[in-house]
């Protein structure tokens, strides 16, 4: 049962069409992670959604209230959307303690002094900054002040959170263990989270299921973190998560060959037979999933191998093409390193196919 | 974090249906008002300049520019600015060297001095200096002359020079304090990197510092140019009994003489087109060496700077730097406060002639304790019309951001670069009857004046704050279910009000103690404080002035304590 | 035998504070630097290696001990000898590249040779050289404020690297570029020293970028060097806890050894099937990476996989071992699902004591963590 749905929604500033068209539906108690370059339209979504900004065109519906509609005129504003938000640089207001900050949705919801004292603790406690109730944000650490927005959110909203790459401005470590937070906390309280990212790495680890939006507003696959990973739909996303390789491949005499730039090269896979059909294809290879094999009629020679401890990455010129290779520790101790200026066979395992060129294709 | 300029304006305009709301009436108001109280004077004063009776004529602008008097007056401006600016330069740069990058002893101390000169009115500096080396009765000279059988004065604060002197000493801090921000903040591998590739100490400072610190120091030199080209109270002092007039003097020496005539109040508004022609080229420059100048020298983490060794002369500086500093800072002080207690001026100043008959006779005189309440009235007053107005500005500019609000900007900022003198008598010519509203001789046209000079120090000050409160702070009172006028009134403005107070007293404080715009609005019940002490030197009771001076000065260091005390408990909390 | 380029003997530097008290930034620091060499010094804020460097540089002097640049001293506490930076004749490049915004390209790396005296003909040519070797040809009249963050960074290296001198020093210089630059800047610099043969001592925070690019490391935690090695010795035979878990991911299990077997704290039936080390102690620290556990049907500890999370070049599983949690990282195609029941092998692990160590006193001490 979708509990968040956008339909069509459409959002234009000035001459720029940000969104366009946009659908996507949030299943109840689930964390959703919206992916996306830096620009491409995801925080102008939530805007939406939460109603700091109009859309010209489309629906949004939270639960079974509809919030906005352009065509039947309806837009709830912000202040009685009920849905709690994080942002990025906290928004805590640095002239109410702890306490204020968290009880203000409820004072502005009239809820009685009594009431609001209970709760307020309750989700201290839930965030782990009980003993901080009286504090003012300057005497907080970053990631205190995060867990205070968080709390603050869930206190105009326990169904639905949204937050907006609230853990950029932290630094690694505490990343992680944010991250880590907000999950515990998620399956405890059960809360949908709406949560907005450009950090890939972020977002698969948090989510149940994970929206990719490319640079022009547009969803291009929505699907688990292994969906993602493993079969991603179109080059964009390919390349979006994680570092790629690609190779064009010619068909020459019924067989794909390589595309070296001066030269051709056998190639080692097999081509699936249902994609056989284009005259050229793009194949996508993520670093790890090229392997040394002495016996692979695909050749090249080692530039550079640097050592980065858990893997030794390698940069492999053929022909007029670089490849970028990692080989992890393990297989390092196992089956030895590649030396610099050294001649190699390289085979290539989970190749993901590509309509050439242009257009991004479907498979 | 993208759109950091978003339309905030998204904010208001949330229901559904648009509704004249809160924002619409702040912009309306906004115009309206600056449109009132800062283009009307001005418009008047180009206007008058240019108009005669209906036609335009540039009859009286050629016979103003023509004058020797005139020619003499715009000379002396010039010459006084530019030799102020550079003695003033160079004794801030050393200042700025001395307390930023040595390991000069007393910095604490030299740094509270250099304080005192932003807390107290030229002019009373200017009266004291005028005591003590008065050309033909200052005390010192006498002193010397006797001391050391000299026949003439050895000093004489009465000739262009003097006032270079005293006014070097109110401005040099406007260079010392770019100079030694400048010099603290720079990032010392900037330096480091000049001794790793082989230069010496010398040779760094020569080549790398400096060049780096130019643009601060044009910025200070600049500023006090325009400043001292706009600068009345000290000339005033100095000059006139030796007929030594700047413009701005000269301004008010032609209105006065003619007793407060239509004409005299005209042929003042043609002088004012040639002192605000020459404040607006200074401006220009202005404009153009900043523009070209700034590098980004400054880095965010707090690295000390590298701190140069004086070694040797180590405790002479130090002694040269504070004796000056007590010399410029301090004495002035003293004597008019020596000066308040003598019984008559003139008399040696030793404690058998002190009394304190003088501060009887200027609190029983009626008119001084008027001018005290006036001054009191008025700064009040401008400092809560000003700072309620100058934020209202500030917040429809920033944050809501109608078409035109360059405009409103340029309205409000406008009144800055206008010298005191010339918006006194835009005032006068609004406001004294022609327009329908006649407030001369009240306390009313000299509180639209102070409104109109002060209102860009609020909207500076307003606009600084309102910059630090992130539009997401608003935004989320918002989404926690927060109306907009909820948000403004829950967050923003408790969020605004330390810049607020302060912008406040930022007005209070040269309200209280300025001469330059009253002294050409004031009518026989509405003197301020200033005036009155101007006046009773004009008449020649120089005891009894020094004594409403030290008044003035002891309520100055009163309000500035209790400000500085506001500060600090914020500060804590 | 490699020529010693730079050596720092029993170098120590205190500081005293008004809040802290005495501080000791670098705790008796013996290393040699060998010509030709990169060499990086490795550590969390407050380790001392930005102290270090400076007082090679000469913008601190020590308070312990001496330094040796090419075999002639330059600080030393006991002779009382201090040459300042001016008058070493090293290179640096800063972190915020330093560069003079007040004068062109050229005029910034012609600064050094000007300084020197050398005429302009020479001037010309070998700043022109320098310029080529950093890809800034072409770009001598620009100002630095019209350049990208990539080639101001290029201009420091250019005004280090035109004077030819031996040592070259290099504080924290990439971490201000953007990711992918940071990476063609460290391939770059390799190349130069390749070609222009100086030797780098070489600051930074970063393990990865300091295994990428360094011929030996040192790490220092607190002031006090924990090793020093080659980045592979130091990634696979870390000498304490805090190296271990700097460089690179660590799992650290706490273990009981009992009767020559080792087990997991929290299940003392099921032996980890893991050799223990030759000194045990009945509690120890099991240290290993998350890469290096294997995860297989048939032999080791029985267990089962609790959470599986997909990352863009391995999987990441979460495995109960005992009453702890032990991450493990596959590559994609070793796939297990969540709920699956396995077998975890340690392949050759760290063993280390389980107390604090002063480093950790320490930092608690100054309060960084």
């Amino acid at each position: 049962m979708s509990y968040v749905r956008f339909e069509n929604v459409s959002f234009a500033y000035g001459d720029n069409q940000i969104l366009k068209n946009f659908s996507l539906a949030l299943e109840k108690n689930e964390i959703m992670c919206l992916v996306g370059p830096s620009g491409c339209g995801k925080t102008t979504l939530v805007r939406c959604l939460l109603g700091l900004n109009r859309p010209s065109e489309g629906e949004i519906y939270v639960g079974d209230t509809c919030v906005f509609s352009s065509k039947r005129r309806i837009n709830v504003p912000a202040e009685r959307r009920r849905i709690g938000i994080v942002f990025q640089d906290y928004a805590v207001w640095p002239h109410l303690t702890v306490k204020e900050n968290i009880a203000y949705p409820l004072r502005k919801r009239k809820v009685p002094k009594p009431e609001i004292d209970r709760r307020v603790e309750e989700v201290l406690r839930l965030v782990r900054m009980s003993e901080y109730i009286n504090h003012l944000p300057s005497q907080l650490s970053g990631g205190q002040q995060q867990r205070v927005a968080i709390a603050r959110a869930l206190m105009t909203s326990d169904d639905l959170v949204v937050m907006d790459e609230p853990i950029t401005n932290l630094d690694a470590k505490l990343r992680e263990q944010m991250l880590y937070e907000i999950r515990e906390l998620q399956h405890n309280m059960g809360t949908t989270v709406f949560y907005i990212t450009h950090d890939q790495r972020a977002a698969l680890q948090l989510g149940d299921r994970i929206a990719i939006m490319d640079p022009q507003g547009e969803l291009v696959q929505v699907g688990s973190d292994e969906d993602i990973i493993l079969r991603p739909r179109t080059r964009f996303v390919f390349e979006f998560i994680g570092v790629t390789n690609f190779l064009a491949l010619k068909r020459v005499d019924g067989q794909y060959r390589v595309d070296l730039g001066s030269t051709l090269a056998p190639w080692p896979a097999q081509v699936p037979p249902e994609l056989q059909n284009g005259a050229v294809l793009d194949v996508g290879i993520r670093p790890n999933d090229i392997v040394f094999d002495s016996s692979s009629p695909f050749r090249g020679v080692v530039r550079r191998a640097v050592f980065l401890g858990s893997e030794y990455e390698y940069f492999v010129q053929a022909g007029d093409k670089s490849l970028r290779i990692q080989q992890g520790a393990l297989d390092a101790s196992l089956n030895g390193i590649a030396a610099e200026g050294s001649e190699v066979g390289l085979n290539f395992l989970n190749p993901q196919y590509y309509e050439a060129a242009r257009e991004e294709g479907a498979r | 974090m993208i759109n950091l300029r978003r339309k905030t304006r998204d904010l208001a305009v949330l229901d559904g249906r648009r509704r004249v709301g809160l924002d619409s009436i702040m912009t309306a108001l906004s115009f309206v008002l600056l449109l009132v109280i800062v283009v009307t004077p001005i418009s008047m004063i180009v206007y008058h300049a240019f108009f005669h009776q209906g036609q335009f004529s540039l009859d009286l602008i050629i016979d103003q520019f023509t004058r020797d008097t005139t020619v003499s007056a715009m000379w002396n401006t010039i010459k006084i600015a530019i030799l102020v600016t550079i003695f003033g330069t160079i004794v801030g740069v050393f200042y700025a060297w001395l307390l930023g990058r040595s390991n000069i002893p007393g910095k604490k101390l030299m740094r509270f001095l250099f304080t005192i000169p932003y807390m107290f009115p030229p002019f009373l500096g200017a009266m004291a200096w005028d005591l003590l080396l008065n050309g033909r009765s200052g005390y010192l000279n006498r002193w010397l002359m006797k001391t050391f059988g000299l026949s003439s004065a050895p000093f004489n604060i009465n000739t262009v020079w003097g006032i270079v002197f005293v006014e070097l000493s109110y401005y040099f801090p406007f260079v010392f304090m770019q100079v030694v921000s400048a010099l603290e903040r720079m990032d010392p591998t900037l330096e480091e990197s000049a001794r790793i590739a082989g230069a010496k100490q010398g040779t760094v400072i020569w080549k790398i510092t400096l060049p780096l610190v130019t643009p601060a120091i044009s910025s200070g030199a600049l500023l006090i140019l325009i400043s001292s080209l706009a600068h009345f109270g000290v000339p005033s002092i100095l000059g006139f009994s030796q007929g030594i007039f700047t413009l701005p003097t000269r301004i008010y020496a032609v209105i006065a003489r003619s007793g407060g005539s239509f004409e005299g109040i005209r042929q003042g508004a043609a002088l004012s087109i040639l002192l605000v022609a020459v404040v607006a080229l200074a401006l220009w420059i202005q404009q153009r060496v900043l523009r070209s100048g700034g590098y980004d020298i400054i880095k965010g983490k707090s690295m000390r700077p590298t701190v140069i060794n004086l070694r040797g002369a180590r405790i002479p500086l130090f002694i040269l730097a504070l004796t000056t500093l007590v010399v410029i800072v301090l004495v002035p002080l003293g004597m008019i406060f020596l000066v308040a207690l003598v019984r008559a001026y003139g008399l040696p100043l030793i404690p058998a002639n002190f009394t304190l008959a003088n501060y009887q006779r200027i609190f029983t005189a009626s008119g001084t304790l008027e001018s005290i309440k006036n001054s009191m009235i008025l700064s009040l007053s401008a400092g809560v019309i000003t700072m309620l107005l100058g934020t209202m500005v500030a917040y429809v500019v920033q944050k809501i951001r109608p078409r035109g609000s360059s405009v409103l900007e340029i309205m409000s900022v406008l009144p800055y670069s206008i010298p005191g003198t010339v918006l006194a008598i835009g005032v006068i010519l609004a406001w004294s009857g022609s327009l329908g509203l006649n407030l001369y001789n009240t306390l009313w046209i000299i509180l639209v004046a102070y409104i109109a000079r002060y209102l860009s120090f609020s909207m500076k000050t307003s606009s600084a704050a309102l910059l630090q409160v992130h539009p997401s702070l608003e935004e989320a009172a918002r989404t926690c279910g927060a109306s907009h006028t909820e948000s403004l009134r829950d967050i923003t403005l408790p969020l605004i009000r330390p810049a607020m107070v302060s912008g406040f007293f930022l007005i209070f404080l040269p309200a209280m103690r300025e001469v330059t715009t009253s002294v050409l609005l004031y009518g026989p019940y509405t003197r301020t404080l200033g005036v009155q002490i101007y006046s009773l030197r004009d008449a020649g009771m120089m005891p009894q002035a020094s004594a409403l001076g030290s008044v003035a000065i002891v309520l100055i260091i009163v309000v500035n304590s209790i400000v500085n005390a506001l500060n600090q408990t914020r500060k804590g909390v | 035998m490699a020529q010693v380029q730079v050596e720092l003997r029993h170098v120590t530097k205190k500081f005293t504070t008004k809040t802290l008290g005495d501080i000791v930034a670098v705790d008796d620091f013996s290393f040699q630097v060998y010509e030709g060499e990169c060499f990086s010094i490795l550590g969390p804020s407050g380790c001392g290696k930005t102290t270090c460097l400076r007082m090679i540089a000469g913008f601190e002097d020590l308070t312990e001990g001496e330094i040796y640049l090419s075999g002639r001293p330059v600080s030393s506490s006991k002779a009382n000898l201090y040459v300042p930076p001016e008058e070493r004749d090293l290179g640096m490049v800063f972190q915020a590249f330093a560069v003079w915004p007040h004068m062109t390209v050229f005029e910034n790396v012609a600064f050094p040779l000007r300084i020197r005296k050398v005429n302009r003909a020479e001037v010309e040519r070998r700043v022109k050289q320098a310029l080529q070797h950093t890809s800034l040809a072409g770009l001598e009249d620009v100002y630095p404020s019209d350049l990208s963050g990539g080639q101001q960074q290029r201009i420091a290296l250019a005004r280090a690297i035109v004077t030819k001198p031996k040592v070259m020093l290099l504080d924290e210089p990439l971490s201000n570029l953007d990711p992918h630059l940071r990476e063609t800047m460290r391939f770059e610099l390799k190349e130069l020293q390749r070609k222009l043969g100086f030797t780098i001592i070489f600051v930074t925070h970063d393990q990865s970028e300091a295994m990428a690019i360094s011929d030996r490391m040192l790490v220092a935690d607190m002031g006090k060097i924990m090793q020093i090695d080659t980045p592979e010795n130091l990634y696979n035979r870390p000498i304490n806890r805090f190296v271990h878990s700097f460089l690179g991911e660590s799992t650290f299990l706490k273990v009981v050894i009992k009767d020559g077997q080792v087990y997991a704290e929290g299940d003392l039936e099921q032996p980890l099937g893991v050799a223990p080390p030759p000194d045990a102690e009945p509690e120890m620290i099991l240290a290993t990476r998350p890469n290096a556990i294997e995860i297989t049907g048939d032999t080791g500890y029985q267990s089962r996989i609790e959470t599986r999370i997909f990352l863009t070049d391995r999987t990441e599983y979460l495995i109960p071992l005992g009453s702890q949690k032990v991450k493990v990282q596959t590559p994609h195609r070793i796939a297990f699902s969540q709920g699956d029941s396995c077998r975890v092998r340690f392949v050759d692990p760290m063993w280390y004591p389980v107390e604090d160590s002063d480093a950790e006193k320490e930092r608690a001490r100054r309060q960084l963590i």
